[in-house]
């Protein structure tokens, strides 16, 4: 995978087309560094070291400095994602409603840790920050999709369904 | 067209099905070739009741849905529209409430709002529709209601159209209603619910009822026709109306946006910017999402009326990565906007240039601090820096910047339009207008609420939310979040302004308000939201870093009942040191909800100090779900 080091010409030169492409969206526009990044990891679920590198060249900014930003902000990812993405919200009103009993029987169940993937890559699991749902809290996300009023006897349908979609 | 059908489509909609109901709404409406227009809204606030859907039909009263499915929906298009009946157990009742009999009675909705006692809805319900067949009255439909909007007033009946609403209705006065509303129309005073409604909508003014993907919606309006108006009466104009109106912004701080945009006006820089801080940082809070998803040209109108005031040329929305469709609908107003002329040079004659872009907000609740959000949009690490300078002086690319809230630019062209004295009559002295709170916790029904200040805490989570869920007692509100504190049962009777909140030592903050019935722990909660501050301090100045540190560890401690009185001398003294030294709003409101607890709920934390490891334990059973609540110790009076 893109993690390794080892990349053929032909993937750095793909990897070099979409840095370019994407700096020259943001050509002109002072401080686009952070949305240069959003589009990077939108096309890729994460920002690879290999793309990081490639930016840097691009736009003449260290990695250094590009590293600082995406350590920083918790929205930028650093390793692939999993084929399936489940996010818990842990915001207050999810917190009170139960949430840390849906991370605990989605952690079980999958037997995967906060901010990690299952062996077989089929999952990730993320502690999120609220989502906007507060209203029908606990809610959480399954690959973009939000489900509100969750109860721990939910999850195994939610992961059911998610496997077979 | 006559028949339209709006659907609730925000963030919150769509998580509880509303493309669903739309699919079954779109197909119905195919299949028996209903003349009706299907529209997607924003959000009317009631988050309780989502998917929400509002029908119109010709000869009908306007009627609003909630918790609609494919079936429900399929009986909107089929009974609704097709033969004039309402569906069964969805409707939620208007919130006007009527004094006369204007029109012939043709619904009666019931429903029994009792907290105890057993549910007599249906026997009401019956009672009722042999009754009208006792007194021979045929064309009248009685309907459950889901939602009555009133709350614990026994059998509520409102009747349609006139929206005469009944409260405390007994078996006895079903005769009475029946002979004098519906065949008399007459209303029957003793019964009739005359309390105004206590929510004002200024800022929600077209949420749900618009489309926000469509500025001939907004328009129609009197969309922009505030910005019109503020190009006549000129920037001093404007702010003359600002500092009439009182209005403060709602961002949190509460600084007084005419002085704001005066302040900024004043400076001499040749090129200066606006931003609008939606970065809504708040766990728990949402209604910052909600307004830019369902009314985004309110915002954007609101960005240009402050941008002319002050004589920027560049606005900028800042909002949260976390949420994508209010992105997509603010990027989509700008988009349309510019189409118009309405951003861009020269708008509408004026000699007025100015564009608005979009910057993402990457998950750090310090950007919502002024000077980090400008190094954000920047493209930096959000850390921020000592004020002054202010960014009205050295802001964004070191211009001169002004920075409001979504709430508060959605608040303007509403202002301008009815004037900033007719604004002003709404609330307090010192806090003017409404706010939009989002309650939510343990509160029967979580929504999003618009009140005017000097409305009590206790009306807004009984009178409007309908109280504690499963009619629990209350123990406390938090305001203000992760900055703010929470308000006691016995406080609850507080107008709300800031003033009032922050003597009680809570803040207003941006609106958040969380409902926390008897068991929920206090020393859980204010761990939550110190570990909350500590994940998201940047780690810039000792005082924030440090000291929130050492308290989240001291409060490890005393929740594994390891602590000591010593301790909670400790904490306070922490407590005081970060609030004085720390640089940013991060680290000097991070201890708020550890003094706030310690004021009103000390003998939670001395219960674990108390109660040792056993207690502790105990506890965290109770916290997992594991173990039944006992009842916890009662809040210290003061
Ligand atoms: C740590 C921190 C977080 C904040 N988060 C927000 C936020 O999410 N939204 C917001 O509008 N203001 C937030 N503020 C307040 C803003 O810095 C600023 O005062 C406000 O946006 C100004 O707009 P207003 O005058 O219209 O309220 C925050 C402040 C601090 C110190
Ligand atoms: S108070 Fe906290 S968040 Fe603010 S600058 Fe200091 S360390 Fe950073
Ligand atoms: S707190 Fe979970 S969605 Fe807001």
């Amino acid at each position: 995978m893109s993690q390794s080091s080892t990349i053929t010409p032909n993937e750095k030169s793909d990897i070099r087309k979409e840095v370019a492409q994407h700096v020259s969206n943001w050509k002109g526009e002072e401080g686009n560094l952070i949305m240069i990044l959003h589009a990077i990891q939108n096309q890729h679920g994460y920002v690879p070291r290999e793309v990081a590198m490639e930016l840097s060249r691009e736009v003449g900014v260290t990695l250094g400095r590009i590293y600082e930003v995406l350590t920083f902000y918790h929205y930028f990812k650093l390793v692939p994602p999993g084929k399936h993405n489940i996010s818990v919200c842990l915001g207050t009103a999810c917190y009170l409603k139960g949430a840390p009993a849906l991370i605990n029987e989605v952690k079980s169940q999958l037997k995967v840790e906060e901010g990690g993937t299952t062996e077989d890559h089929e999952f990730h699991l993320d502690v999120v920050r609220c989502i906007g749902c507060c209203g029908m809290a606990p809610a959480m996300t399954v690959d973009g999709r939000t489900c509100g009023k969750v109860k721990p006897e939910d999850i195994s349908k939610i992961i059911a369904e998610t496997k077979s979609a | 067209m006559k028949n339209w059908i709006r659907v609730g489509c925000d963030t919150g909609g769509i998580a509880a099905g509303a493309d669903k109901v739309i699919s079954a709404l779109e197909a119905e409406k195919a299949s028996q070739k209903l003349d009706v227009k299907i529209v997607r809204v924003g959000s009317l606030g009631l988050s309780f009741a989502d998917p929400l859907v509002e029908v119109g039909a010709e000869g009908m009263p306007t009627v609003l849905y909630g918790n609609v499915n494919e079936v429900s929906a399929k009986a909107i298009a089929t009974d609704h529209l097709g033969k004039k009946k309402l569906v069964e157990d969805c409707v939620v009742a208007s919130r006007k409430r009527g004094t006369a009999i204007a029109q012939k009675v043709a619904y009666i909705l019931v429903k029994d709002t009792a907290s105890s006692g057993g549910d007599k809805t249906e026997y009401i319900q019956t009672s009722i529709v042999d009754e009208l067949k006792r007194q021979g009255v045929e064309g009248v439909q009685v309907v459950r209601m889901l939602d009555a909007g009133i709350y614990d007033r026994g059998i509520v009946v409102q009747v349609l159209p006139s929206e005469v609403t009944y409260v405390d209705v007994k078996a006895s006065d079903i005769a009475r209603i029946v002979t004098e509303t519906v065949k008399g129309a007459k209303v029957v005073k003793e019964i009739l619910f005359s309390e105004a409604d206590k929510q004002i909508r200024v800022v929600l003014r077209n949420c749900g009822i618009i489309d926000p993907e469509n500025i001939d919606d907004y328009i129609a309006q009197k969309g922009y026709e505030a910005l019109k108006k503020c190009f006549a009466i000129k920037p001093e104009g404007v702010i003359e109306e600002m500092k009439t109106s009182g209005l403060r912004g709602r961002g949190g701080a509460g600084f007084p946006t005419w002085l704001k945009w005066k302040l900024t006006r004043e400076v001499q820089n040749p090129e200066k910017f606006v931003i609008c801080n939606a970065d809504e940082g708040d766990p728990g809070a949402f209604m910052d999402r909600s307004v830019l998803e369902s009314d985004p040209h309110s915002v954007l109108e609101g960005m240009l009326i402050a941008a002319y005031t002050m004589g920027a040329s560049m606005g900028y929305f800042y909002i949260r990565a976390e949420y994508p469709c209010a992105i997509a609908r603010v990027e989509k107003a700008i988009a349309q906007a510019r189409e118009r002329g309405l951003l861009g040079d020269n708008i509408m004659g004026s000699g007025f240039s100015f564009n608005a872009k979009v910057r993402l907000g990457a998950g750090a609740f310090v950007c919502g601090e002024e000077t980090a959000l400008i190094a954000s949009i920047e493209g930096k690490r959000g850390s921020p820096t000592p004020r002054p300078p202010f960014p009205s002086v050295k802001g964004l690319f070191g211009k001169s910047t002004a920075i409001n809230n979504v709430e508060t630019l959605a608040s303007v062209p509403a202002i301008i339009n009815m004037g900033g004295a007719e604004y002003s009559k709404h609330g307090t002295d010192k806090s003017k207008g409404t706010k939009v709170f989002a309650v939510t916790g343990k509160v029967k029904n979580a929504q999003l609420v618009e009140v005017p200040m000097g409305t009590t805490l206790h009306d807004v989570i009984y009178k409007i939310c309908g109280g504690v869920q499963d009619a629990k007692p209350i123990k406390a509100v938090q305001t203000g979040g992760p900055s703010g504190g929470v308000i006691p049962e016995q406080h609850l009777d507080t107008p709300i302004s800031y003033e009032n909140l922050q003597q009680l030592g809570s803040i207003m903050g941006s609106g958040g308000m969380l409902v926390m019935d008897k068991n929920d722990c206090m020393v859980d909660v204010t761990k939550f939201y110190l570990k909350f501050c500590v994940d998201e301090s940047c780690g810039k100045c000792a005082p924030c870093r440090v000291g929130g540190f050492q308290l989240l560890q001291l409060l490890e401690k005393i929740s594994k009942g390891r602590g000591s009185l010593e301790d909670i001398e400790m904490i306070r003294k922490i407590c005081v040191a970060m609030q004085k030294a720390s640089l940013c709003g991060l680290g000097q409101t991070a201890p708020n909800p550890v003094l706030s607890t310690l004021r009103y709920f000390e003998s939670e934390y001395k219960a674990y100090i108390d109660g040792g490891a056993v207690y502790a334990r105990k506890m965290a059973k109770i916290l997992a779900g594991e173990a039944p609540s006992p009842a916890a110790p009662a809040a210290t009076n003061k």
